[in-house]
């Protein structure tokens, strides 16, 4: 069955009701309000300085300030993305609800709708204190950015929800004990998707693998946009394209590994 | 036609023109090298209450989960009001319901925000009044805003089947449905389950170790063991072909392998 398929006989009251029950359940609890914001503000301040020291000591970062910085929220939003999408999962799973959703008119794809929005949610909570700091006390306004930012943008949640549902359908099929896989999988990414350097600096090897990435078109055109003032169009595309299969495979691959799920009996025994 | 599903034809008493509420033929679910369900079937007629019986691992909650698309079979067919399952579940999931031990709601969540969401994903009109009617019935109105992770067991199990008839379901699903509640909050569920059947014309199928819940609250009792239809006949069917009393000896009977010539 096709991503259009799945799509029909979509109903938004039920996507609201999941967006509702994240709601709730987020603003029930000042702690995890509180960590949303804790370690995307401890990041910025960390690498600000660290931005502000290598400024006024080399000469070659000086003439692109903010790359570090603007390396960070973009980071940020690939990882939080993904990690808010998958702490919702997540919470079903530490519930025990999945069984009361599945067995309810709830479709997989209303599901995933829904973690997306509240990825949103989520990121918007961490980010937008992450980028005033960064404003107020870095004098790195990533809104000059200016339109490509929105391509930056796009293109990285794509990523981290594709990376989000692929990993969702893995906790589904195994259990709480592949919950590990959340929380590191996109650190196994970072030195791939050249976040702080260019692809240049990967072994000529290695280099394919990371152009199979669309998070590395977003960074290298991040550091296009800074040190040439050029936004490569191409790049957003390519990354654009690979996102598309990566979206359409993970989602592929979360029905998998939900059907598989209903075969070992995991949705009832929610094993570990 | 065997004499096994003239018994069961006759037992279902079928409208045919009214699907079945639930059909289950040659049903099959094997676990890596476990048959936990081994070739069962059975048809449950619509309005009726259906207690499913049976030891630890017999295949109760395996054979709800399948009627209920949780777990996909090995082989053999389930319908369910008149729909395929899994295959045509999206036609079917917004008519039934479920309650079950196994899974829990949301505990930072409060009872009346839980409701809701349910609610609302069952796309329930009048929902507010729903839920103050539920509330009514089931006596939460003390408790709806208070998060239901500090609810008491009995209010849990209230809660739980507050949620499994927000939808006023044509089929409830039950695991367990008054497992380690008092005998008073027991008592009071069964008779809110009897009370829904009749208003409602709702079939019921309940899995249970409570041989007196299921004397009480059932129009027929399928036994099962190691995954197998070991028996199926209403209460007093049962209990004149065992000779036995009361359904727990019937219970002892099965589980301890003693047949029906033994007993007797």
């Amino acid at each position: 069955m096709s991503l259009v398929e799945h799509t029909r006989g979509l109903a938004m009251h039920r996507i609201n009701a999941m967006v509702l029950r994240y709601w709730y359940l987020l603003r029930s609890s000042w702690p995890r309000m509180l960590e949303l914001i804790y370690w995307p503000a401890l990041q910025i301040i960390t690498w600000g300085f660290l931005q502000s020291y290598i400024s006024q000591n080399a000469g070659f970062f000086a003439q692109a300030g903010g790359t570090l910085i603007g390396a960070v929220i973009l980071w940020d939003i690939l990882f939080r993305g993904q990690l808010g999408f998958s702490i919702s999962f997540l919470e079903e799973m530490w519930a025990r609800n999945l069984g009361n959703l599945m067995m309810s008119p709830l479709k997989p794809i209303e599901f995933l709708i829904a973690l997306m929005l509240m990825s949103l949610v989520r990121l918007a909570i961490g980010i937008i204190p992450m980028v005033i700091i960064g404003a107020v006390f870095f004098h790195f306004n990533l809104l000059s950015f200016g339109l490509p930012l929105i391509a930056f943008f796009c293109n990285l949640i794509f990523t981290s929800w594709s990376l989000g549902i692929f990993v969702s359908g893995l906790v589904l099929r195994n259990g709480l004990g592949a919950e590990s896989i959340v929380w590191t999988l996109m650190f196994g990414l970072m030195p791939l998707v050249c976040v702080y350097y260019p692809v240049a600096v990967l072994p000529a090897w290695l280099q394919p693998v990371a152009w199979c990435l669309p998070p590395t078109y977003v960074f290298e055109g991040m550091r296009a946009l800074l040190f040439d003032q050029v936004f490569r169009t191409d790049l957003m595309l390519g990354a654009l394209a690979i996102n598309a299969v990566l979206f359409a495979a993970s989602f592929a691959g979360f029905l998998a590994l939900l059907n598989s799920a209903k075969r070992a009996g995991s949705l009832i025994s929610g094993g570990e | 036609m065997t004499v096994e599903d003239t018994k069961q034809s006759s037992i279902a008493m079928r409208d045919p023109d009214v699907p079945a509420a639930i059909e289950v033929a040659h049903l099959v679910k094997v676990y890596k090298t476990t048959r936990a369900v081994d070739d069962i079937s059975f048809t449950i007629a619509r309005g009726s209450i259906t207690g499913l019986l049976g030891g630890n691992g017999a295949g109760k909650t395996t054979t709800i989960a399948m009627i209920m698309g949780l777990v996909l079979p090995t082989s053999g067919k389930v319908s369910v009001l008149g729909h395929a399952m899994p295959e045509q579940s999206a036609d079917v999931l917004g008519r039934m319901n479920f309650e079950s031990p196994y899974v829990d709601m949301p505990m930072r969540l409060t009872v009346r925000q839980n409701l809701t969401v349910f609610g609302k994903l069952y796309a329930v009109p009048n929902l507010r009044g729903r839920i103050a009617q539920l509330a009514s019935d089931l006596d939460l109105t003390d408790f709806l805003d208070r998060a239901s992770g500090k609810l008491s067991a009995g209010q849990k199990t209230r809660v739980a089947l507050a949620k499994a008839l927000i939808n006023e379901p044509e089929l409830l699903l039950l695991d367990e449905p008054t497992a380690s509640l008092d005998p008073d909050t027991a008592d009071w569920i069964r008779q809110h389950l009897e009370t829904y059947r009749k208003s409602h014309n709702a079939t019921i199928l309940l899995a249970s170790h409570n041989m007196l819940e299921v004397e009480r609250l059932c129009d027929r009792v399928i036994i099962m063991k190691t995954g197998r239809v070991e028996d199926d006949d209403s209460p007093t069917g049962i209990l004149q072909r065992y000779n036995r009393t009361t359904l727990e000896d019937v219970f002892l009977d099965v589980a301890r392998g003693r047949n029906r010539e033994a007993a007797q």
